[in-house]
Protein backbone atom coordinates (compact mmCIF):
# COMPACT_ATOMS: atom_id res chain seq x y z
CA UNK A 1 0.00 0.00 0.00
CA UNK A 2 1.22 3.36 -0.82
CA UNK A 3 2.80 5.22 1.68
CA UNK A 4 0.61 8.38 3.77
CA UNK A 5 3.07 11.84 3.66
CA UNK A 6 2.71 14.72 5.78
CA UNK A 7 4.89 17.11 5.04
CA UNK A 8 8.53 15.14 5.13
CA UNK A 9 7.01 12.60 7.33
CA UNK A 10 6.20 9.56 5.59
CA UNK A 11 3.91 6.94 7.20
CA UNK A 12 4.19 3.23 6.01
CA UNK A 13 0.52 2.60 7.59
CA UNK A 14 -2.33 4.90 7.19
CA UNK A 15 -3.22 3.58 10.83
CA UNK A 16 -2.44 5.64 13.63
CA UNK A 17 -2.99 4.18 17.50
CA UNK A 18 -2.74 5.66 20.30
CA UNK A 19 -1.11 5.34 23.69
CA UNK A 20 -3.86 5.57 26.22
CA UNK A 21 -6.37 3.15 28.36
CA UNK A 22 -4.30 -0.22 27.70
CA UNK A 23 -3.60 -2.47 30.83
CA UNK A 24 0.15 -2.00 30.34
CA UNK A 25 2.65 -1.76 27.93
CA UNK A 26 3.17 -5.18 26.66
CA UNK A 27 -0.12 -4.94 26.05
CA UNK A 28 -0.09 -1.64 24.00
CA UNK A 29 3.07 -2.52 22.55
CA UNK A 30 1.45 -5.97 20.93
CA UNK A 31 -1.76 -4.08 19.87
CA UNK A 32 0.54 -1.63 17.74
CA UNK A 33 2.68 -4.58 16.25
CA UNK A 34 -0.45 -6.59 15.34
CA UNK A 35 -1.81 -3.31 13.70
CA UNK A 36 1.06 -2.82 11.77
CA UNK A 37 1.51 0.99 12.93
CA UNK A 38 4.18 3.28 12.66
CA UNK A 39 3.22 6.09 14.04
CA UNK A 40 1.89 6.45 17.58
CA UNK A 41 0.09 9.34 19.07
CA UNK A 42 1.02 10.42 23.38
CA UNK A 43 0.43 12.80 25.80
CA UNK A 44 2.67 14.84 27.87
CA UNK A 45 1.66 15.17 31.82
CA UNK A 46 3.30 15.98 34.94
CA UNK A 47 6.29 13.26 36.01
CA UNK A 48 4.28 12.37 39.44
CA UNK A 49 1.23 11.32 37.48
CA UNK A 50 2.91 9.69 34.37
CA UNK A 51 5.27 7.48 36.81
CA UNK A 52 2.45 6.44 39.16
CA UNK A 53 1.15 3.97 36.70
CA UNK A 54 4.34 1.92 35.33
CA UNK A 55 7.87 2.52 36.50
CA UNK A 56 9.51 2.59 32.65
CA UNK A 57 9.04 6.00 31.32
CA UNK A 58 7.19 5.91 27.48
CA UNK A 59 10.22 7.13 25.85
CA UNK A 60 12.17 4.25 27.24
CA UNK A 61 9.22 1.97 25.95
CA UNK A 62 8.86 2.93 22.46
CA UNK A 63 11.46 1.77 19.90
CA UNK A 64 12.03 5.23 18.13
CA UNK A 65 13.79 3.23 15.19
CA UNK A 66 10.01 1.98 14.23
CA UNK A 67 7.85 3.91 15.44
CA UNK A 68 6.92 7.80 14.73
CA UNK A 69 6.04 9.77 17.57
CA UNK A 70 3.01 12.26 17.52
CA UNK A 71 2.81 14.05 20.10
CA UNK A 72 -0.82 15.38 21.20
CA UNK A 73 -2.03 17.92 23.25
CA UNK A 74 -5.02 16.14 24.37
CA UNK A 75 -7.60 17.77 26.92
CA UNK A 76 -5.80 21.17 26.24
CA UNK A 77 -8.02 24.36 26.66
CA UNK A 78 -7.42 27.15 26.60
CA UNK A 79 -5.09 27.70 23.11
CA UNK A 80 -2.30 28.86 24.76
CA UNK A 81 -2.03 25.59 27.27
CA UNK A 82 -2.27 23.41 23.82
CA UNK A 83 1.08 25.79 22.63
CA UNK A 84 2.49 25.41 25.88
CA UNK A 85 2.23 21.33 25.46
CA UNK A 86 3.47 21.39 21.82
CA UNK A 87 6.44 23.86 22.47
CA UNK A 88 7.57 21.59 25.38
CA UNK A 89 7.23 17.78 23.14
CA UNK A 90 9.78 19.42 20.94
CA UNK A 91 11.64 20.29 23.70
CA UNK A 92 11.75 16.33 25.00
CA UNK A 93 13.29 15.52 21.21
CA UNK A 94 9.82 14.78 19.89
CA UNK A 95 10.79 16.89 16.56
CA UNK A 96 8.35 18.81 14.97
CA UNK A 97 4.75 16.94 14.59
CA UNK A 98 2.18 17.63 16.95
CA UNK A 99 -1.65 16.68 17.11
CA UNK A 100 -3.21 20.06 18.29
CA UNK A 101 -6.08 19.08 20.25
CA UNK A 102 -8.06 22.56 21.69
CA UNK A 103 -11.10 21.03 23.27
CA UNK A 104 -14.16 23.43 24.03
CA UNK A 105 -15.20 21.57 27.35
CA UNK A 106 -14.42 18.22 29.64
CA UNK A 107 -18.09 16.79 29.19
CA UNK A 108 -18.28 16.54 24.93
CA UNK A 109 -14.50 16.63 24.60
CA UNK A 110 -15.73 18.60 21.21
CA UNK A 111 -13.15 20.97 19.45
CA UNK A 112 -12.78 24.36 19.86
CA UNK A 113 -12.93 25.37 16.46
CA UNK A 114 -12.06 29.14 16.04
CA UNK A 115 -9.34 28.49 18.80
CA UNK A 116 -7.74 25.50 16.96
CA UNK A 117 -7.76 27.49 13.92
CA UNK A 118 -5.81 30.24 15.54
CA UNK A 119 -3.31 27.90 17.39
CA UNK A 120 -2.80 26.35 14.48
CA UNK A 121 -1.19 29.32 12.67
CA UNK A 122 1.02 30.23 15.82
CA UNK A 123 2.44 27.04 15.33
CA UNK A 124 2.70 26.22 11.92
CA UNK A 125 4.53 30.08 12.44
CA UNK A 126 7.28 28.28 15.22
CA UNK A 127 8.03 25.63 12.11
CA UNK A 128 5.38 22.78 13.65
CA UNK A 129 4.36 20.01 11.35
CA UNK A 130 0.49 20.40 12.78
CA UNK A 131 -2.14 17.48 12.59
CA UNK A 132 -5.05 19.42 13.82
CA UNK A 133 -8.29 18.07 15.43
CA UNK A 134 -11.66 19.13 14.62
CA UNK A 135 -15.05 18.86 14.56
CA UNK A 136 -16.40 17.05 10.63
CA UNK A 137 -17.29 20.48 9.40
CA UNK A 138 -15.79 21.36 6.28
CA UNK A 139 -15.86 24.57 6.53
CA UNK A 140 -13.42 24.40 10.23
CA UNK A 141 -11.57 22.27 7.87
CA UNK A 142 -10.94 24.47 5.46
CA UNK A 143 -9.59 27.38 7.57
CA UNK A 144 -7.35 24.93 9.18
CA UNK A 145 -5.93 24.62 6.15
CA UNK A 146 -5.66 27.68 5.28
CA UNK A 147 -3.87 29.06 8.60
CA UNK A 148 -1.09 26.23 7.63
CA UNK A 149 -2.33 22.83 9.33
CA UNK A 150 -0.05 19.85 7.11
CA UNK A 151 -2.75 17.58 7.91
CA UNK A 152 -6.49 18.28 8.79
CA UNK A 153 -8.19 15.22 11.53
CA UNK A 154 -12.06 15.47 11.55
CA UNK A 155 -13.70 13.56 14.13
CA UNK A 156 -15.90 10.54 13.24
CA UNK A 157 -17.83 10.82 16.74
CA UNK A 158 -16.85 11.64 20.04
CA UNK A 159 -13.54 10.89 21.59
CA UNK A 160 -13.84 7.38 23.14
CA UNK A 161 -17.31 7.09 21.93
CA UNK A 162 -17.09 4.38 19.60
CA UNK A 163 -20.37 5.77 17.81
CA UNK A 164 -18.46 5.27 14.26
CA UNK A 165 -18.82 8.26 11.64
CA UNK A 166 -21.50 10.38 12.30
CA UNK A 167 -21.52 11.82 9.30
CA UNK A 168 -19.96 10.70 6.34
CA UNK A 169 -21.14 13.11 4.26
CA UNK A 170 -19.53 15.88 5.29
CA UNK A 171 -16.15 13.76 5.77
CA UNK A 172 -16.95 13.16 1.86
CA UNK A 173 -17.05 17.11 1.82
CA UNK A 174 -14.36 17.52 3.55
CA UNK A 175 -12.16 15.47 1.53
CA UNK A 176 -13.50 16.92 -1.84
CA UNK A 177 -12.39 20.28 -1.10
CA UNK A 178 -9.19 19.34 0.96
CA UNK A 179 -5.08 19.85 -0.56
CA UNK A 180 -4.13 18.48 2.57
CA UNK A 181 -4.18 14.50 4.03
CA UNK A 182 -7.60 14.19 5.99
CA UNK A 183 -7.07 12.08 8.98
CA UNK A 184 -10.43 10.42 10.87
CA UNK A 185 -9.99 10.72 14.28
CA UNK A 186 -11.83 9.77 17.24
CA UNK A 187 -15.03 7.97 17.59
CA UNK A 188 -13.71 4.55 15.67
CA UNK A 189 -15.24 1.53 17.71
CA UNK A 190 -14.99 -1.16 15.33
CA UNK A 191 -12.92 -2.40 12.18
CA UNK A 192 -15.87 -1.40 9.81
CA UNK A 193 -15.66 2.45 11.37
CA UNK A 194 -12.30 2.11 9.73
CA UNK A 195 -13.22 0.76 6.53
CA UNK A 196 -15.70 3.28 5.94
CA UNK A 197 -13.48 6.13 6.68
CA UNK A 198 -11.22 4.57 4.10
CA UNK A 199 -13.78 3.97 1.48
CA UNK A 200 -15.10 7.95 1.96
CA UNK A 201 -11.60 8.44 0.81
CA UNK A 202 -9.72 9.78 3.87
CA UNK A 203 -5.92 9.34 4.38
CA UNK A 204 -5.82 7.72 7.29
CA UNK A 205 -7.23 7.33 10.66
CA UNK A 206 -6.18 7.79 14.31
CA UNK A 207 -8.01 5.47 17.09
CA UNK A 208 -7.11 4.87 20.48
CA UNK A 209 -10.56 3.69 22.35
CA UNK A 210 -11.59 0.98 19.89
CA UNK A 211 -8.69 -0.98 20.46
CA UNK A 212 -7.70 -0.67 23.64
CA UNK A 213 -10.51 -0.95 25.19
CA UNK A 214 -11.86 -4.15 22.97
CA UNK A 215 -12.01 -7.44 24.61
CA UNK A 216 -8.92 -8.78 22.81
CA UNK A 217 -7.00 -5.49 22.00
CA UNK A 218 -4.60 -7.58 19.62
CA UNK A 219 -7.15 -9.15 17.81
CA UNK A 220 -9.10 -5.93 18.01
CA UNK A 221 -6.00 -3.81 16.24
CA UNK A 222 -5.47 -6.69 13.64
CA UNK A 223 -8.83 -6.16 12.54
CA UNK A 224 -8.46 -2.27 12.36
CA UNK A 225 -5.44 -3.44 9.67
CA UNK A 226 -7.40 -5.54 7.93
CA UNK A 227 -9.92 -2.75 7.66
CA UNK A 228 -7.57 -0.26 6.64
CA UNK A 229 -6.23 -1.75 4.15
CA UNK A 230 -9.94 -2.66 2.33
CA UNK A 231 -11.14 0.52 2.78
CA UNK A 232 -8.36 1.83 0.82
CA UNK A 233 -8.44 -1.08 -1.46
CA UNK A 234 -11.82 -0.08 -2.38
CA UNK A 235 -11.44 3.23 -2.08
CA UNK A 236 -8.64 3.54 -5.20
CA UNK A 237 -10.95 0.35 -6.98
CA UNK A 238 -13.75 2.95 -6.79
CA UNK A 239 -17.42 1.71 -5.84
CA UNK A 240 -20.23 0.96 -7.97
CA UNK A 241 -22.54 3.38 -8.66
CA UNK A 242 -25.93 2.65 -5.88
CA UNK A 243 -28.83 2.12 -7.40
CA UNK A 244 -32.48 1.94 -5.94
CA UNK A 245 -33.71 -0.78 -7.95
CA UNK A 246 -32.32 -4.57 -8.48
CA UNK A 247 -30.39 -5.53 -11.87
CA UNK A 248 -29.64 -8.83 -12.90
CA UNK A 249 -26.02 -9.95 -12.45
CA UNK A 250 -26.24 -13.02 -14.96
CA UNK A 251 -27.13 -12.28 -18.47
CA UNK A 252 -31.04 -11.73 -19.74
CA UNK A 253 -30.42 -12.86 -22.95
CA UNK A 254 -30.17 -16.58 -23.60
CA UNK A 255 -32.38 -17.72 -20.98
CA UNK A 256 -33.91 -21.17 -22.18
CA UNK A 257 -36.08 -21.73 -19.12
CA UNK A 258 -39.13 -19.52 -20.40
CA UNK B 1 12.00 29.84 49.56
CA UNK B 2 8.80 28.02 48.02
CA UNK B 3 8.02 27.43 44.48
CA UNK B 4 5.65 25.27 43.44
CA UNK B 5 6.57 22.12 41.59
CA UNK B 6 4.06 20.38 39.17
CA UNK B 7 1.29 21.82 41.31
CA UNK B 8 2.26 21.56 44.28
CA UNK B 9 3.98 24.04 46.89
CA UNK B 10 7.81 23.40 47.49
CA UNK B 11 10.61 24.72 50.21
CA UNK B 12 13.71 24.87 48.60
CA UNK B 13 17.04 26.32 49.61
CA UNK B 14 17.67 29.78 48.31
CA UNK B 15 20.02 29.80 45.27
CA UNK B 16 18.63 26.70 43.82
CA UNK B 17 18.62 25.76 40.12
CA UNK B 18 16.35 24.13 38.04
CA UNK B 19 18.49 21.33 37.44
CA UNK B 20 18.51 20.62 40.80
CA UNK B 21 14.80 20.14 41.31
CA UNK B 22 14.76 18.31 38.03
CA UNK B 23 17.21 15.94 39.82
CA UNK B 24 14.66 15.71 43.07
CA UNK B 25 12.04 14.35 40.37
CA UNK B 26 13.55 11.97 38.23
CA UNK B 27 16.58 9.97 37.54
CA UNK B 28 17.36 10.99 34.12
CA UNK B 29 16.93 14.31 32.62
CA UNK B 30 16.76 13.29 28.98
CA UNK B 31 13.52 12.16 29.89
CA UNK B 32 11.74 14.98 30.78
CA UNK B 33 10.99 18.57 29.40
CA UNK B 34 10.56 21.75 31.59
CA UNK B 35 8.48 25.53 31.85
CA UNK B 36 9.54 27.85 34.53
CA UNK B 37 6.59 30.36 34.49
CA UNK B 38 5.22 29.17 31.49
CA UNK B 39 8.39 29.12 29.28
CA UNK B 40 10.44 26.80 28.29
CA UNK B 41 14.05 26.15 30.08
CA UNK B 42 16.01 24.08 27.70
CA UNK B 43 17.93 21.34 29.23
CA UNK B 44 21.65 22.76 28.33
CA UNK B 45 20.65 25.34 30.57
CA UNK B 46 18.77 23.68 33.81
CA UNK B 47 22.14 24.12 35.95
CA UNK B 48 22.64 28.21 34.71
CA UNK B 49 18.72 28.80 35.67
CA UNK B 50 18.04 29.85 39.27
CA UNK B 51 14.84 29.48 40.52
CA UNK B 52 13.19 32.58 42.79
CA UNK B 53 10.15 32.88 44.79
CA UNK B 54 6.74 32.21 44.27
CA UNK B 55 8.01 29.87 40.62
CA UNK B 56 5.87 27.98 38.87
CA UNK B 57 7.50 24.92 37.39
CA UNK B 58 6.45 22.30 35.26
CA UNK B 59 8.47 19.02 34.43
CA UNK B 60 6.71 16.56 32.08
CA UNK B 61 6.83 13.46 29.88
CA UNK B 62 5.47 10.97 27.83
CA UNK B 63 2.25 9.81 29.02
CA UNK B 64 -0.03 7.17 27.22
CA UNK B 65 -3.15 8.91 25.43
CA UNK B 66 -4.90 9.29 22.32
Amino acid sequence: MEPLRIRDHVLKSRLILGSGKYRDYDEMLAAWDAAGADCVTVALRRVDLAHEREERNLLDVIDRERYTILPNTAGCDPAEDALRTARLARELGLGDLVKLEVIADEETLLPNAPATIEATRILADEGFTVLAYTNDDPVAARALEEAGAASVMPLGAPIGSGLGILNPTNIRIILARAGVPIIVDAGVGTASDVAIAMELGADGVLLNTGVAKARDTVQMARAMKHACEAGRLAYLAGRMPKREYASPSSPVEGRFTG
Amino acid sequence: MRVRVNGRETEVEPGSTIGQIVDRKVPDRSRVAVERNKEIVPRATYDATPVTEGDVIEVVTLAGGG
